[in-house]
């Protein structure tokens, strides 16, 4: 691995002091990522700014009846978290079809948020990647890209997000807290990740010298009709071809309100508000469900080993949709969907 | 402002050796003084620094599970943390299992079921199953199989590691 100096920060306002004395540090928390990326040579930070003993682990009531995440409560700990399970169980199984058990002991909820694509020639520092090295074109457009993006592409970059966690934040419309040397602020999910346009070596709307402290889940949990539907190409510890986070409000058999977000397919967790405004005031039945996706689907484009994800994005709406109108959530240990 | 810290470093640009990091480990009960440069993985810590070279070395980035340890009671990937970012954790290995001579029951289970070919991936395998019984949420063969899921074994044991560990649960 490459050299580089380490230091603890004391806490989030010493943290902030440190990242912004130092533009070649970064903040190490859970590291799976980040020293995986190092080991890589594809980050290179001369400094490392150890946040992983800040007081930052403690889910907490909001006053507004939803919950308070610190950013440091690793991904095992908050999907077995009992208030998550109950309250927020979409989030608990999306967590849950990430990563392998250890990973997730390890990856922090603010990391989870950070970690980069899997782009397999973002990794590579042999290949032209205009993520990595901005303005040295995009290997994937051209190149293999069976794992790439179908929606919000651009002529800069293919590559998706690679979260599960975040998938289902999107869907719950969780907010950011973050703090800055300008002082805090909150940033809604949708607008938190960017799309690539022709700035890909940006993957987050977080300011350089800005931590994440919390994330914070409305009140509304859909606890009762949901699911979170993952398809890849092994049956566990692999990242999604697509995934759906689906999650309904149901009124007799028609649909009050329905939330729709994607994993594996763009470079943000997707979601479409036409596709979701589309479902509300509907029954909650197949045809009502074929007509989101197909609304959600309108503009996605393939490339040249890719395209199958359309036609299988379609599917994977429909069904988690079915699931999620019947109270019956896809399980993450049995894999039989049903 | 810089746009992203991705690239801060140019590419192949050195800086001086940091001065080694003085570390405190509680390693299998025994405690352990390192000095050890900030780069220095748990795992080569492990390896390198103090001999013990139960936990392997499989692909170095989190992908195998061949480097699982327990740290203050919880499995990890050894491969992908700082030693200095572990300082005054309690560490245990595969070499820490066996008590007064007796394997430990996951040990004996590995034995009994011939839950391994090579053995590479195996102190892995021992050392996340232990974690995972402690988690508590692994009841049926799925849900071992879904949780076992970060330990690649290329032998391809998998029926007897469940198995094996069926056994260490007490749920045949």
């Amino acid at each position: 691995m490459i050299n580089f100096q380490y230091a603890r920060a004391s806490d989030v306002s010493d943290a902030v002091r440190q990242i912004a004395a130092d533009p070649a540090a970064k903040f190490i928390a859970g590291g799976t990522n980040l020293i995986d990326l190092m080991k890589e040579d594809v980050e290179r930070p001369a400094r490392l700014i150890d946040i992983s003993r800040l007081p930052l682990r403690t889910v907490e009531e909001t006053e507004g009846g939803g919950l308070r995440i610190g950013a440091l409560v690793p991904n095992s700990d908050l999907a077995w978290n009992p208030k998550i399970e109950q309250r927020y169980p979409l989030l608990s199984s999306a967590i849950l079809a990430g990563a392998s058990a250890q990973l997730r002991n390890m990856a922090s909820t603010g990391g989870n948020l950070l970690q980069r694509t899997r782009c397999y020639y973002f990794y590579d520092t042999a290949t032209p990647c205009n993520k990595r090295e901005p303005g040295s074109g995009c290997s994937a457009i051209a190149g293999v890209n069976r794992m790439h993006a179908i929606l919000g592409t651009s002529d800069a970059c293919i590559a998706v997000h690679p979260s599960d966690m975040c998938v289902a934040l999107a869907a719950l419309e969780a907010k950011v807290h973050v703090a800055g040397p300008s002082g805090e602020r909150a940033i809604a999910f949708a607008d938190f990740h960017r799309l690539p346009g022709d700035t890909p070596q940006r993957d987050s709307n977080l300011n350089p010298n800005e931590i994440i402290t919390a994330i914070e889940l409305p009140a509304k949990g859909f606890a009762a009709n949901y699911s979170y539907l993952k398809i890849r190409d092994r049956l566990s510890y692999a990242f999604a071809l697509v995934s759906v986070a689906a999650a309904l409000d149901l009124e007799g058999g028609s649909i009050k309100e329905a939330r729709l977000a994607l994993g594996g397919v763009a470079h943000k967790p997707w979601r479409d508000p036409e596709a979701e405004a589309a479902l509300c005031g509907q029954p909650a039945n197949e045809a009502a469900f074929e007509r989101a996706a197909g609304l959600l689907l309108r503009e996605a484009k393939g490339f040249a080993h890719n395209s199958f994800k359309i036609d299988l994005a379609r599917r994977v709406i429909v069904r988690a949709l079915t699931q999620a109108a019947n109270g019956t959530p896809q399980s993450q240990s049995n894999k039989k969907i049903r | 402002m810089a746009a992203t810290r991705a690239a801060a470093r140019p590419l192949r640009e050195t800086i001086p050796a940091p001065a080694k990091i003085s570390v405190a480990l509680t390693v299998n009960g025994a405690k352990k003084q390192l000095n050890v440069a900030p780069w220095t993985s748990l795992l080569d810590a492990l390896r390198d620094h103090l001999d013990l070279t139960g936990t392997k070395k499989g692909c170095d980035h989190g992908q195998c599970g061949a480097c699982t340890v327990l740290v203050d009671g919880r499995r990890i990937n050894s491969c992908l943390t700082l030693a200095v970012m572990k300082d005054g954790a309690e560490i245990v290995t595969v070499e820490g299992l066996a008590k007064d001579g007796a394997l430990h029951p996951l040990q004996q289970a590995f034995i009994d079921h011939d839950a391994f070919q090579c053995g590479y991936c195996t102190p892995g395998q021992i050392c996340s199953a232990v974690g995972m019984i402690a988690e508590g949420k692994a009841k049926t063969p799925d849900e071992i199989r879904e949780l076992m899921s970060g330990n690649i074994c290329r032998c391809a044991a998998y029926p007897n590691i469940v198995a094996a560990i069926q056994q260490a649960m007490g749920t045949p």
